[in-house]
This record gives structure tokens, C-alpha cells and sequence, in this order.
């Protein structure tokens, strides 16, 4: 790698002025350069101001687990694309112009991502009048032409009681050519009201980021206040997160194999599952009082302490579900009908997945071996050892087998955490953001890589806060999983992966 | 006339109730308490006391649909013998209407669906119109071979012929016949392995996405003919499979909603511990049901 390329570590503090401000080219470079060595996009954001956008880019190697950012300054309203070239950041491209109202020269699909204003009043990468409303959803979709192939759309509103979504598939038949997901209609506008911060509400907008991961976001924040504010969280405080993330991730992935299981009109799987989600739900409950976590980290440490009954009523209550659960998916890999639906539906080969960049189980499930708590180790990680769960064919069977594994193994880590919880206190004191600094905190939430980026001003605050999902990179695995299949499968396929529609608009 | 009225008493007011312990049965495999046994028929009387929406996109087509289906399967209610006893009106060649009755309902059923313009229903009326033709061959050769053993050509005679003598003499045949309409009879009332009746994703449907428009009394006609057509063909089935009968009526009217009952509670298990088809699956099994047919047949034509 070359020079410009400023190595950082994973939740911790760095003075905005040791990182380099790349020439336009040297910038681009660096960035395919980086990629086509396996290195991974993992933020790509622009702070914009009067005349000149700072570009930020964060970039990853699971290889070597490194880490390392680069910036460039952007003068005027153009720059050139890399989409053609690295896929994965197409996404990313589009955002910026969206936010920073840049046009990205040559990018192949350069259309809205939230359908909202762009951060600066006046500009606005396709030009749309500041007084005519932006109505979400509306653009060019891509269309086959032919007699023979027909459109189906499906959403925003969703039959289900789920979030909204758009979703534009080009069918022959019943195959699938084509799938285009338009989203944005869960926008609320995070990262704009995140500038200027932190201030009391920041923490709740980080745990409602995505509702489901709360704990996740809820770390990666904590992760950057700890960084900005130079201060060490009690190893009590790190196991407790550690066991909290692993509860999410646990209730998350049993009640996902359930859904899928739904999906096939497996009953017993469904409902079974359906329960023990609920039992997982339960036990997080019970330390903090929330189902979902909220309440429970915050920077510096936990809110709520682990007493001695509670930890071995968790620990019941734990190996019962243990049991619970393995009785539900054993009857799963049991039942031919079942497997039948679930190999080769909805397969994302192992190239494509490195290209787009997935992360989390849809990328283990395609033979990627990537997952934080192993390649950049956070908190309790850094202490412990937990294997990543990995298979090879990248469908839907897959994505439920990685789903088991890697409940199982979080099963044995919060039982070993429970039993050798360190004492002490839970909770240390945070000073205020240091100015003039980059953090860049990863934690894996249940879908995979969550990604928080800040920089702060001369005044401690944030100058900006770019918070990426895991969904941001997987939406395009689900689109690309469809190429080829019945599209009577799409609700399996979604169902495999998913993914957050507010994780996504924000 | 008791039969008669018996008859015309069973055929509406009991199908509902066939839901109903299918739907308990699903939950007592899944560990549920499940809703009531009567809920099928809460369900149609609230949706009787509902107004109905109508897209400005649809025509009468959308509206005579639902009317359509519920007459046509009701007359061919008609025909069919429930248990040991003879139907209200039979007469020679009636297997013929019998089977094009159900035809008319879905020619119906799947005009109104391509009446609304949406293109999820279109994609049912597509799948639904390619199964079932896939699935006619089946019923035409099980019908021929149980109007060869009988030698009649009216249904009361073909289904009351069947006795536990008959099967012993005939039980090969018998047995991939009753194979046969077991696949046809899960297939026509849009049962899991083929579609599944309780999904909410309109991508997977069959049967279910061609009726999404429909709305208040006319769904509730649409749902109380999917029973009825579940009733019907369900007596079809219990006929061949279970030839019990005793001579004394009353005995035997009983003897047919035990039956009628269990057949419910055996679709309930089939449901429970399978999961359904990849739909470019459900053309073999049903070609499959066919050749099951068409071996019966040779059987008992050798």
C-alpha cells in the first residue's frame, strides 16, 4: 500500500490532521488500488462545506485486519466515479450526491438513495427545484424491454406489517431477470440532527438507528465517545455489552430461522422459534428492562448491573433455551421438504459477494471469512476468542446454517461470560469529545458490520457522524441473490437476509 | 327426503367447520392453543356485516365472480353423494358436469382476477390455470376407472359402488387411485405442499393472490366456496377411501362426518410436517398424480 493510506485502529481517537489530503487522482487510486487487494469499503462520506467537500474514505482488510482512511478535497460540484470499477461503491457515490449534492462523472446509476435535500441548501446533484416536494420513489428504474418480459412491482406498502420498501422485478415468466429496491421512506434525517452533537437525545437516535440493533449501534456510539473522551470502560461493563450484543444476536437470528421457516409453510419451525425469540427477548429484558435493550449501554460503560440471582436465573434459563432451540432447527435440516426450498434458492457466489462488499452472515454464508468481533476485535472481543461461523454455497440453506452456528456459539460465550464475570464497577465517567479528531468504531451486529464514523469540529462537537448499517451493503446481495430465480422465491430470499429498511434510509 | 334434507343441511352449514379442525390441528402441532373450531364462521359473518370496495378499474366480470363460483360449486354439491347416500340429483353422464362445474368457478375466479389489471393476480390466474390443467387429467381418469369398476356413468352410482368387498378384490388400483386424489384433492383446495392458505406473501400465491381485491360479502362468498369446494371434493375422496357402511342411515350420515372430520384433521398433519413446494416443483407432482391415475386405470381395464 502506499503512503497515503493512514492506518487507524478500531475505536480509537486520531487527530483530524494526521490524516492526508489526498490529490483527486492519488485519492482515486489509493481507493481501487486498496479494493482490488481485497480491501473493503467500509465508510465512504462527505462533510460538506461553502466551496470545498472534504471525502472521507474508510477502508478495511479482513486479511491482515487493518484499517485505514484517506481523504481528498472536492472543489465544485463534480468528481469522478469508481462505481464501473469497484461496485461496492456505487451506493456509497450515490449517497454523497444525494447528501453533498456532488455529481459523480460516468456513474452507471446515478439516482436518488433517501429521496431527501441535499446537506447544503442550494445544491443539488440532479438539479431539482428547492420548492417542488421530492416524492420518494419516483426515478428511472431499470427496465428490460421485450414483448415477453413483464414488470411486477411490489411496495412501498408491504402486506406483512413490516417496514416499506419498493421493490421493480423484470420477469420473464416466472424468472427473475432483473431486481431494482428503491428505498427511503423510513428518512428521518439521523445523521443531519447527529452534526453539532453529542448531546442527550444522540444516544437514543443511535439505539433507534435501527430498532432491532440497539445494542449494536448503541456500542459503535459508545465505542466513539469513549475514544473522543480518552476514557477506559470497566472490563464488568465490556462483559455485559458483550453479553447483551450476543442476546440480540441470538433472539434476531432464532427468530429469522423461524421466519424462514414461515416462509416455506413449515409450521412447527415458525412457531417454535417464534417463542424462543421471545425467551432471548425476555433475558435482555430482565438486566435492563427493555426487550430490545434500550437504556442499557452508554458511554463509559452500562446503565444497569448484573446482580448474583439474576445471573444464574439467566443461566437457566439459558440452557433451557438452548434446548428449546435445538429441538426447533434440528427439525429443520430434518425435514427434505424443508431443504428442498432452501438449497439453491437465492445463491450469491462467493465473487460477487467480495464485490458488492456483504458483510455479516450473508457474507460468511458465501465462503467469507469476515466478521469484526475476529478481524478488528472491540471491547469484550479483544479478550476472548469466538470462532467465525462460515459455509460455502451462499443460498438460502446456507444463510440458516451460518444463522445456527453462530447461535450456538454465541450460547457458549454468554454462558462462559456469565459464569467468569469480572467484578467492579459498570460504569466510568466520559469528558467531553476532544476536538479536531476522526474515530472510526466497528462493531457486528447481528446483520454484520456496523460502521460509525465521527469528526469532530475545533469545538468538540461533531462535524459530522456517518453511521453505516449493515443493510447499506446488503440490499444489493438480496438483488443480486434474485438474478435467475422464481420470483415466487423472493420472499424466501428477503426473508434470508433480512435486511433493515430505517437501518438503510436512516 | 330426510336424505335429501340432510343432504342440503350438511352441505351448508358444515364445510366451514372443516377449516376450523384443520386449523386446530396445525396449531396442535405447533404447539398452539389455535383459534376456535367455529372461527371460520365468525370470520364469514363479520365479513357478511362489511361493505365491499370496488376498484373503478373492474367491471361486472370482478363482481360476477365470486357469485359465479360460490353457484357453480353449490350445484355441484348437488351431485356428489355423501357418504352411502344417493345425491339429490344425479343422472347419467353428471361426472362430466361435475368436473366442468369447478371448471366455471375458476374460469371465473381467474377472469376476475385478470379484471382488476394487477399484475400479482395476473401471475396467479397464470399459475393457477397452468396447474389446474395439470391437474384435470387426474380427476377425468379417476373418475373412468371408478366408472368401469361400477359400470354407470352418474356419480351417486360410481361413489356408493365402492365396498369393502370391491377393495379387496381391486386393491392395487384402488390404492394409487386413492394416491391419485389425495394430491388432486390437496391441489384443487390449494393446500400446502401446493399453495398455502395462511401466507401473506402475494409473490408465492396461487389460489390466495387472484382473490386479494375482493372484499366484505363477496369475499366471504370466496371463502365460504373454498370450504365448500374442500367439502366436496373431501366427500369425493372419503367415498373411495373409506367404503363403510352399516344400511342403517343415520348410522351412516355419522359414520361420513367422522370421515369427513378426519380427512380434515390427515390435510392439518400433511400441513404440519411438510414444508411447501418450490412452485416449478408442483407441475411434477402433478403430472405424477396423473400417471398414478392412469396406472389405476390400467389395472382395472387389463
Amino acid at each position: 500500500m502506499t503512503a497515503t493510506l493512514k492506518s487507524i485502529r478500531n475505536g480509537s481517537a486520531l487527530p483530524l490532521a494526521d490524516i492526508p489530503v489526498a490529490e483527486a487522482d492519488a485519492f482515486l487510486r489509493q481507493i481501487l488500488d486498496a479494493t482490488d487487494h481485497g480491501w473493503r469499503v467500509v465508510a465512504y462520506f462527505g462533510i460538506p462545506g461553502a466551496t470545498v467537500t472534504t471525502l472521507y474514505c474508510v477502508l478495511a482488510t479482513s486479511a491482515e485486519s487493518r484499517l485505514g482512511a484517506i481523504r481528498t478535497a472536492v472543489v465544485g460540484n463534480r468528481f469522478p466515479s469508481l462505481a464501473e470499477l469497484s461496485p461496492q461503491l456505487q451506493l456509497f457515490e450515490r449517497e454523497i450526491g444525494e447528501q453533498c449534492g456532488i455529481v459523480f462523472d460516468d456513474h452507471p446509476w446515478f439516482k436518488p438513495v433517501r429521496f431527501h435535500r441535499s446537506f447544503v441548501p442550494e445544491r443539488d446533484a440532479w438539479g431539482r427545484p428547492a420548492d417542488a416536494p421530492i416524492r420518494v420513489g419516483v426515478m428511472d428504474y431499470f427496465q428490460v424491454a421485450g414483448d415477453e418480459v413483464h414488470e411486477v412491482a411490489v411496495g412501498p406498502v408491504h402486506a406483512g406489517i413490516i417496514e416499506p420498501g419498493h421493490f421493480r422485478f423484470q420477469c420473464h415468466g416466472e424468472e427473475v431477470f432483473h431486481l431494482e429496491i428503491s428505498l427511503g421512506y423510513q428518512h428521518r434525517g439521523i445523521e443531519a440532527s447527529l452534526m453539532g452533537g453529542p448531546d442527550p437525545r444522540t444516544l437514543f437516535r443511535m439505539e433507534t438507528a435501527a430498532g432491532d440493533t440497539t445494542i449494536g449501534h448503541g456500542q459503535a456510539y459508545c465505542m466513539i465517545r469513549e475514544a473522543l473522551g480518552g476514557s477506559t470502560v470497566p472490563p464488568r461493563a465490556e462483559a455485559l455489552r458483550g453479553i447483551a450484543l450476543e442476546l440480540e444476536r441470538l433472539a434476531n437470528h432464532t427468530g429469522d430461522l423461524g421466519a424462514i421457516a414461515g416462509d416455506v409453510g413449515y409450521l412447527p419451525t415458525a412457531s417454535f422459534c417464534g417463542r424462543i425469540r421471545g425467551d432471548f427477548l425476555n433475558m435482555t429484558a430482565a438486566i435492563c428492562g427493555s426487550r430490545f435493550g434500550r437504556g442499557l449501554v452508554t458511554p463509559g460503560g452500562t446503565i444497569f448491573d448484573l446482580t448474583h440471582g439474576l445471573r444464574d436465573d439467566l443461566l437457566a434459563r439459558l440452557a433451557q433455551a438452548r434446548i428449546d432451540l435445538a429441538g426447533a432447527v434440528e427439525l429443520l435440516w430434518n425435514a427434505p421438504s424443508v431443504m428442498a426450498r432452501l438449497e439453491n434458492t437465492g445463491t450469491v457466489s462467493c465473487d460477487t459477494a467480495q464485490e458488492i462488499g456483504l458483510v455479516g452472515p450473508a457474507a460468511r454464508a458465501s465462503g467469507i471469512k469476515r466478521d469484526v468481533r475476529h478481524d478488528f476485535p472491540f471491547g469484550i472481543y479483544r479478550m476472548t476468542h469466538l470462532p467465525v461461523a462460515t459455509a460455502l454455497n451462499g443460498d438460502v440453506a446456507a444463510r440458516s446454517m451460518v444463522r445456527w452456528l453462530e447461535a450456538q456459539k454465541s450460547l457458549d460465550f454468554i454462558e462462559e461470560q456469565l459464569r467468569q464475570l469480572p467484578g467492579g464497577s459498570h460504569r466510568s465517567t466520559v469528558a467531553p469529545p476532544q476536538p479536531d479528531a476522526l474515530v472510526v468504531a466497528l462493531t457486528e451486529g447481528w446483520r454484520g458490520m456496523i460502521c460509525h464514523v465521527a469528526v469532530t469540529d475545533p469545538h468538540g462537537h461533531f462535524a459530522r457522524y456517518k453511521i453505516v448499517d449493515p443493510s447499506f451493503h446488503n440490499w444489493q446481495g438480496l438483488a443480486m441473490a434474485l438474478r435467475g430465480q422464481q420470483i415466487s422465491d423472493f420472499p424466501l430470499c428477503n426473508k434470508s437476509f433480512n435486511l433493515s429498511y430505517c437501518g438503510f434510509d436512516l | 327426503m330426510t336424505d335429501i334434507i340432510i343432504h342440503c343441511a350438511l352441505t351448508l352449514l358444515f364445510p366451514p367447520l372443516l377449516l376450523g379442525i384443520i386449523g386446530k390441528t396445525k396449531a396442535a402441532f405447533a404447539g398452539r392453543v389455535g383459534a376456535p373450531f367455529l372461527q371460520p364462521y365468525y370470520d364469514l359473518i363479520k365479513l357478511v356485516r362489511k361493505g365491499s370496495v370496488f376498484s373503478e378499474t373492474t367491471t361486472w366480470v370482478f363482481r360476477a365472480g365470486p357469485v359465479v363460483t360460490l353457484s357453480a360449486t353449490l350445484v355441484a354439491a348437488l351431485l356428489i353423494p355423501l357418504g352411502r347416500h344417493a345425491a339429490p340429483v344425479s343422472f347419467n353422464g353428471d361426472l362430466i358436469l361435475f368436473a366442468y362445474l369447478f371448471g366455471l368457478a375458476r374460469f371465473f375466479t381467474t377472469i376476475a382476477a385478470l379484471d382488476t389489471g394487477s399484475s400479482f393476480e395476473g401471475m396467479g390466474a397464470a399459475r393457477e390455470v397452468t396447474f389446474s390443467c395439470l391437474a384435470e387429467p387426474t380427476l377425468f381418469i379417476a373418475l373412468i376407472t371408478l366408472a368401469r369398476t361400477s359400470g354407470s356413468l352418474s356419480l351417486s352410482t360410481i361413489l356408493t359402488h365402492t365396498t369393502p368387498a370391491g377393495w379387496l378384490a381391486t386393491g392395487a388400483s384402488m390404492l394409487l387411485l386413492i394416491g391419485a386424489l389425495f394430491i388432486i384433492l390437496l391441489a384443487e383446495n390449494c393446500r400446502i405442499p401446493f399453495d398455502d392458505p395462511t401466507t401473506h406473501l402475494e409473490l408465492t400465491m396461487i389460489h390466495e393472490v387472484m382473490v386479494l381485491d375482493h372484499s366484505g360479502p363477496a369475499f366471504g362468498m370466496i371463502l365460504y366456496g373454498a370450504a365448500l369446494k374442500l367439502f366436496v371434493l373431501g366427500a369425493l375422496f372419503a367415498n373411495v377411501a373409506i367404503p363403510l357402511a352399516t344400511g342403517n342411515a343415520l348410522v351412516d350420515w355419522v359414520i361420513f362426518v367422522v370421515t369427513m372430520a378426519a380427512l380434515a384433521v390427515a390435510i392439518g398433519v400433511v400441513e404440519s410436517v411438510m414444508a411447501r413446494l418450490r412452485l416449478v416443483r408442483i407441475p411434477q407432482l402433478l403430472v405424477g398424480s396423473t400417471i398414478l391415475a392412469a396406472f389405476s386405470m390400467l389395472l382395472v381395464l387389463r
